[in-house]
C-alpha cells in the first residue's frame, strides 16, 4: 500500500526523471589527487597515486599521472583528466619541437614555462594543477609547481592535488635538504601514504620515478606494500 | 533576422547558440505542462576485455528515451575499421555520429598512406574532438582493436580523458559489470573464456540496471579477423505481438479522386555529351 502511495504522488519514481546515468557518473573525470616532487643532488623523485574518480566512482584504479614530457621531463597531473591530458600533449608537442630545433635536450624550466603559458592563457576554461620536474645538464636536478590559475614558482619540494592538504605538515617537518636519491624515494612513499589514507580522492597504488643523469628509474608500491602509521 | 535566400557562412569553431534557446524553450513548455523529448541515450551495460588472441567487446541492445525503451534491439557495438570496433555509451546520437566521423577518417587516412590504422590513431583522434567540444557531446566510449603492436583497449570519456586498462565496463550497468570483471579477470585469458566472462559481465549489467536490457552482443576481434556475434545471446523475456499491425492494402476506402495536371512549359533544353568511354 505504501510503495503504491509512494510512486503515485512522487513526481519522480525510482528510475527517476534523470537519464538513468546516476548524478555521480555525470561528473567530469577528475584526478583528484596526491602528487610530489623532491629534488635531490643529481636528479628528482616524483611520485602520484593512482585514482580517477568521476564524482564518487573510482574510473581508473591504476592511473599514470606521471606522464613524460621528454626524456628527462616529467609531469604530475592534477585536476581535470581530460584538462591535465590535453595540456600535457600540447607541451610534449611544443617541447619536442624546440628540442629538434635546438638540437640538444630541453631545459626543465622551458617546460615549465611552457606549462605556464598555456594554463594562464586559458586559465578561465582549464582545470589543472601541474608540478613539472626533471634533469637538465645546466641546472640538475629541478621541481616547478604550477597550479591552477597558471603561477610558475621553483620549490625544492612540491606537493598537489586535493591530498596535499594532509601532508604539508609531514613535508616541512621531515624534508631535509642533502637526501640522497634512496632518501628521496622512501620520503616520498611515506607522503603519499599518509594524504592517500586520509584523503577519499586518493588511493590505490603509489606511482614513484627517479630522474637523473643516467635515465629513469620507475617503481610501484602496491596497496598493501605502503608503510603503514596507524594501528587502528 | 537571416533572409532564407542569402547564404550565411557557418562560423568557424563549436557554436553554443542553441544551448540557451533550449533553456528558454524547456522553461516555455515546462508552463505549457508539457516536456520537451529526451534525447535517446544508450543508459547501457558496455564491457571490454584485452585476452591473449586479442579483444573482445560486449554490449547490451536496450535504448531508452527517458523511460520507455526506443529501442530492442540497438547497435552499440560501431564499425570503425577493419580491425577496430567501438562500443558507445551516452547519448545514442552523439555515439552514433563519432563513431562515423572516426572512421570514414581512418578510412580516408588508411587509403592516403596505404597503412592500416593503429588503435592509438583512433584514439588521440577521438580524444581531440571530445576534448574540443568540451563535453557537450555525450559519448563514452571503449575503444578495442588489434594493431601491428599488439591488442589494445582504450576508454575516451564525453571531456576527452582516455584511460587504457585491460579490462572495462562504461554505461549506467558499468558497476555491475566491473564486479564481475574485478572478480574473474586474469591476464592472457583464452579466447571462450574471455567470451564468457564479458557475456556474464554484461548479463550483470542487464540484470541490475534498468537501462540496460534486452539482447547481447558480442564482437571478437583478433588477428585473423573480427567475428561480430549479434546478438550472442538474447533474452528471455521476449514477447509475441498481439496483433498484426500491419493492414493490408484496401483497408482505408477512397471515396473520391481528383486528378489536377500541372502545366510546365518546356523553356529551355541543353544536351551534353559526358564522355564515359
Amino acid at each position: 500500500m505504501a510503495a503504491v502511495y509512494m510512486s503515485a504522488n512522487r513526481p519522480e519514481n525510482a528510475f527517476s526523471t534523470v537519464d538513468l546515468v546516476p548524478e555521480w557518473a555525470q561528473e567530469e573525470v577528475s584526478t583528484g589527487t596526491t602528487i610530489m616532487a623532491v629534488e635531490f643532488d643529481g636528479g628528482v623523485v616524483i611520485g602520484a597515486d593512482s585514482r580517477t574518480t568521476t564524482g564518487a566512482y573510482i574510473a581508473n584504479r591504476v592511473t599514470d599521472k606521471l606522464t613524460p614530457i621528454h626524456d628527462r621531463i616529467f609531469c604530475c597531473r592534477s585536476g581535470s583528466a581530460a584538462d591535465t591530458q590535453a595540456v600535457a600533449d600540447i607541451v610534449t608537442y611544443q617541447l619536442g619541437f624546440h628540442s629538434i630545433e635546438l638540437d640538444e635536450p630541453p631545459l626543465v624550466q622551458t617546460a615549465a614555462n611552457l606549462f605556464k603559458q598555456t594554463c594562464y592563457r586559458y586559465r578561465e576554461e582549464l582545470m589543472a594543477g601541474i608540478i613539472v620536474a626533471g634533469w637538465d645538464k645546466r641546472r640538475g636536478g629541478q621541481v616547478y609547481t604550477v597550479p591552477m590559475g597558471g603561477m610558475i614558482v621553483r620549490q625544492p619540494v612540491s606537493v598537489g592535488g586535493s591530498g596535499s592538504s594532509y601532508i604539508y605538515g609531514f613535508m616541512d617537518s621531515n624534508y631535509k635538504p642533502g637526501m640522497t636519491k634512496e632518501e628521496c624515494l622512501h620520503f616520498c612513499t611515506q607522503a603519499l601514504a599518509l594524504a592517500m589514507e586520509r584523503d577519499g580522492s586518493s588511493g590505490g597504488v603509489a606511482r614513484l620515478a627517479a630522474i637523473t643523469e643516467e635515465g629513469l628509474e620507475r617503481r610501484v608500491v602496491l596497496g598493501n606494500q605502503l608503510p603503514k602509521f596507524s594501528n587502528a | 533576422m537571416a533572409l532564407s535566400n542569402v547564404v550565411e557562412t557557418p562560423a568557424s569553431g563549436f557554436n553554443f547558440e542553441n544551448v540557451s534557446r533550449n533553456v528558454a524553450l524547456e522553461g516555455l513548455l515546462e508552463g505549457g505542462h508539457t516536456k520537451a523529448p529526451k534525447p535517446m541515450k544508450t543508459g547501457t551495460t558496455i564491457a571490454g576485455i584485452v585476452c591473449k588472441d586479442g579483444v573482445v567487446l560486449g554490449a547490451d541492445t536496450r535504448a531508452t528515451s527517458g523511460e520507455v525503451v526506443a529501442d530492442k534491439m540497438c547497435a552499440k557495438i560501431h564499425y570503425i575499421s577493419p580491425n577496430m570496433y567501438c562500443c558507445g555509451a551516452g547519448t545514442a546520437a552523439d555515439t552514433e555520429k563519432t563513431t562515423d566521423l572516426l572512421s570514414s577518417n581512418l578510412t580516408i587516412f588508411s587509403m592516403n598512406s596505404g597503412r592500416n590504422p593503429r588503435v592509438v590513431m583512433a584514439v588521440n583522434i577521438l580524444q581531440d574532438m571530445l576534448f574540443r567540444y568540451r563535453g557537450q557531446i555525450g559519448a563514452s566510449l571503449i575503444l578495442g582493436g588489434v594493431d601491428c603492436t599488439g591488442n589494445h583497449l582504450y576508454t575516451v570519456g564525453p571531456y576527452g580523458s582516455i584511460d587504457n586498462v585491460p579490462y572495462l565496463a562504461m554505461g549506467s550497468g558499468d558497476l555491475a559489470a566491473l564486479g564481475i570483471l574485478e572478480d574473474r579477470f586474469k591476464p592472457n585469458m583464452e579466447l571462450e573464456e574471455a567470451k564468457q566472462l564479458v557475456r556474464d559481465a554484461i548479463h550483470s549489467g542487464i540484470m541490475s540496471d534498468l537501462g540496460s536490457g534486452n539482447n547481447i552482443d558480442i564482437c571478437v576481434i583478433t588477428k585473423q579477423g573480427v567475428d561480430y556475434i549479434r546478438p550472442y545471446q538474447e533474452s528471455e523475456y521476449k514477447d509475441k505481438r498481439q496483433r498484426r499491425y500491419k493492414y493490408r492494402p484496401g483497408t482505408t476506402s477512397i471515396l473520391t479522386e481528383k486528378i489536377v495536371p500541372l502545366e510546365l512549359e518546356v523553356v529551355q533544353e541543353t544536351v551534353q555529351r559526358m564522355d564515359t568511354a
